[in-house]
């Protein structure tokens, strides 16, 4: 019923103003006859320039929660409201506008596109986001920012690389200046170091803490290991389909 | 922008999708090659049978003709005088072809005509199709001392020679008599050592004489007609009555030559009572070949006046003769079937025929048209399952690239962006294939008989044997709007092809296809 409840209250009256909040999420699957609830109630807030941690067990359902928040799917229940407004009933085509150009998504196995190279890949949110003509015409300060997001994540000297012919490392650099092409708020990193050695996977939240604190960007990171958790300025734990703070 | 990049690099990277565009391309070419070839020798054949026939025919229907063509050209010119350019007159009855070769007699069946050298020009293209340079500017029946082509004149480089027409004419006339006569003295000798007693020249032979077995029909042909410097009235034969092929080869062998004597029979046209027969000997004085074998083996044109006398179709109180069609040319851009609509609403259809050169032809277009258009369906349905080559492919790319397209729409790319993504990729495959399928199908198009030559040299056997056919090359006729259906059909089942695919790939739920690897 507190679910309910919120939902009736204008979020936007809870202070501190929140970038992102999800309130009362549910999911349930189905596989054949049999309905998996993934999340039963799922509730959080998160506040302008927070680095916040999601951690759970695998099959908790932290990306299923990130996709919610993402707009990448639709809850059973429950609303999520970005800035004072709510998203996850908007038409598609608001949807898909949001993905574009306020969420910046990086995965665990990065999902760069294998046909086109790296500075290609990192180009293709301003091209969807962008007719043909508006995207030739300011093609030279597209690809500026796209190189210079690229220097920022240390991958300049691999423009002209396909996928394949870089390390995880290098791939996951990638994602991260793609999720950043389109100048979103908000970045969505699902276990973003899950298939990355130590090493590396330190110096990718190395890169996101930095954007974090520098140019003071939202991120939500889900992960399982409270490790790489505890990098973020809050942490909270995904148990049995709900949140709750430790 | 990243729809197009995407269709680009898919057309790049995905070599399956080469195996439809080869499919496509393939199909294209093949409908190109087999539509421009088809209109080939329609083509050819139309001109020919126009050629032959005039624009429109007006015929009686009785073999004895109707009296007076002036009035009849008189009355046509009152009906449709503002779209008739030129008209001619001719008699045609059915008769039997009979000439000597060596010892035998040979006898065809024929079609005999009376034209007017005159006026027949300015109807059809008959000159075109003789042998005689002189003739083909303006037909003649009288013989020629020599010039005649020893080419088929229509036939181009690739006609092979016809040396016996070297000696055609004349000289060939007054050897043949020599030789007559030779043979004749001979058969003289002959009889009056046996004892036998001979048969004096000019009266009715008994027994064998072979140069002129009718000669008791000809009591006015008197005995003094010298066949090496007179001759008969002029004949022009169809050219496969006097020659023959051996299987395999377009060589022509003459069995008669320009200056030999034929004889013809035929029926008179009496008023009132049974037709009887009348034989003639005439001299042939050149070929008529068009290469509708049709006509080229049952055509013998004679003189029209010598017809009518020989045929009794002259009234001897008037003098006006009787005819049994007119031909009418038209002037250019006039329409044949409305002219041929009004004549028929002047003239009683109990007594004329009325019609135009594609009525005379009818069957044989629409049989060409026919196969044609059955041609083009089955060709049409090899580019159909070239189509489900597509969605086949393009089903397996879809499931191939799903993680793609989830990446795509969690990049913020729409359904119908996706969907673009692969209504786009056909179109190119389409496009692709059908472009290089035209350039293929033009090429081999216009060099189709070089290509004919080399794949009859590869398999040992000639694809196109002119033995069979009468023209030596093969004609091929490129129309740039049947090009142009060809290839938009092909790109649009492509799309077409691409559609059911594109939908799936738009339907699917980017979650899906990203949460597990």
């Amino acid at each position: 019923m507190t679910a309910l409840a919120l939902g009736a209250n204008r979020p936007t009256a809870i202070s501190p103003p929140a970038e992102l909040q999800a309130v009362g999420l549910k999911k349930t699957f189905r596989k054949g006859t049999v309905e998996i609830p993934v999340l039963k109630g799922a509730t959080v807030s998160i506040r302008r320039g927070e680095f916040l941690a999601i951690v759970g067990q695998s099959g908790s359902g932290k990306s299923t929660l990130l996709h919610l928040l993402g707009t990448l799917d639709a809850p059973d229940e429950g609303e999520i409201w970005l800035r004072g407004r709510r998203i996850d009933n908007l038409p598609a085509r608001q949807r898909d506008n949001l993905r574009n150009r306020h969420f910046g998504m990086i995965f665990q196995f990065y999902h760069l596109l294998p046909e086109l190279t790296t500075l290609e890949n990192v180009l293709v949110p301003l091209m969807i986001g962008r007719s043909v003509w508006e995207y030739l015409r300011q093609r030279r300060r597209h690809q500026r920012r796209a190189r210079e997001l690229l220097e920022v994540v240390g991958l300049s000297a691999r423009l002209k690389h396909k996928p394949r012919e870089l390390s995880g490392g290098e791939m996951q650099r990638a994602a991260i200046a793609r999720a950043l092409v389109a100048g979103p708020q908000i970045l969505l990193a699902d276990e973003p170091t899950g298939n990355l050695d130590q090493v590396t996977g330190q110096e990718i939240l190395e890169i996101l803490g930095s954007l974090n604190r520098q140019q003071k960007l939202t991120i939500v990171m889900v992960t399982h290991d409270p490790a790489i958790a505890a990098r973020a300025d809050r942490v909270v734990r995904l148990v049995d389909g709900r949140l709750e703070c430790p | 922008m990243y729809k197009l990049l995407l269709c680009l690099r898919y057309l790049r990277t995905r070599y399956i999708a080469l195996a439809s565009i080869i499919s496509v391309m393939l199909g294209v070419a093949t409908m190109i090659v087999v539509n421009a070839v088809m209109s080939g020798f329609a083509r050819e054949m139309e001109n020919r049978i126009h050629g032959i026939l005039s624009d429109v025919v007006l015929e009686t229907r009785s073999l004895s003709g109707e009296l007076d063509d002036q009035r009849h050209k008189e009355a046509i010119l009152e009906v449709a005088g503002d779209a008739v350019e030129a008209m001619t007159t001719t008699v045609v009855v059915p008769a039997m072809l009979s000439f000597r070769y060596g010892d035998n007699w040979i006898n065809r069946q024929v079609q005999l005509i009376g034209i007017d050298e005159d006026t027949v020009c300015g109807v059809s293209d008959f000159a075109k199709y003789l042998q005689h340079p002189e003739n083909r500017r303006q037909p003649s029946f009288l013989l020629h001392e020599r010039g005649y082509d020893v080419r088929d004149p229509l036939g181009g480089e690739e006609a092979p020679l016809r040396p016996q027409m070297a000696s055609a004419g004349w000289e060939h006339r007054r050897r043949m008599a020599q030789w007559r006569a030779l043979e004749e003295r001979l058969k003289q000798a002959e009889a009056g050592r046996t004892g036998a007693a001979p048969a004096p020249a000019g009266t009715a032979p008994q027994g064998p004489v072979p140069y002129d077995p009718f000669a008791q029909h000809r009591p006015d042909e008197s005995a003094q007609f010298d066949p090496a410097r007179q001759q008969h009235p002029g004949a022009i034969l169809g050219l496969i009555l006097a020659t023959y092929r051996t299987p395999g080869s377009a060589e022509d062998h003459f069995l008669l030559l320009p200056g030999d004597d034929v004889t013809l029979t035929f029926p008179n046209a009496p008023q009132g009572e049974p037709p009887k027969i009348i034989s003639r000997n005439f001299t042939v004085v050149d070929f008529y070949q068009c290469k509708m074998s049709e006509y080229d083996s049952s055509f013998v044109f004679v003189p029209m006046r010598t017809l009518q006398e020989l045929r009794g179709m002259i009234d001897p109180a008037s003098g006006l003769a009787r005819f049994n069609s007119i031909q009418i040319k038209l002037k250019p851009g006039q329409d044949g079937q409305r002219v041929r609509d009004r004549l028929r609403g002047a003239f009683d259809p109990r007594f004329y025929v009325i019609q135009t050169w594609r009525d005379k032809q009818g069957p044989l277009l629409a049989a060409v048209q026919m196969e044609t258009a059955i041609l083009n369906v089955l060709l049409f349905l090899i580019i159909a399952v070239s189509g489900f080559g597509i969605l086949a492919i393009f089903f397996m790319i879809v499931v191939e690239k799903t993680r793609d397209i989830g990446i795509l729409k969690s990049l913020g790319a729409s359904a119908w962006g996706v969907m673009w993504i692969f209504l786009g990729y056909g179109l190119s495959l389409g496009l692709v294939g059908s472009g290089v399928g035209m350039v293929l199908g033009l090429q081999v198009a216009w060099h189709i008989n070089d290509v004919a030559d080399w794949l009859g040299r590869l398999t040992g056997k000639p694809v196109f044997d002119p033995s069979v056919y009468y023209f030596y090359r093969i004609p091929a006729l490129v129309n740039p709007w049947t090009v142009a259906w060809i290839v938009l059909g092909a790109v649009g089942i492509a799309v077409l092809a691409s559609v059911l695919p594109a939908l799936r790939a738009a339907m699917l739920r980017p979650v899906e296809s990203l949460r597990y690897e």
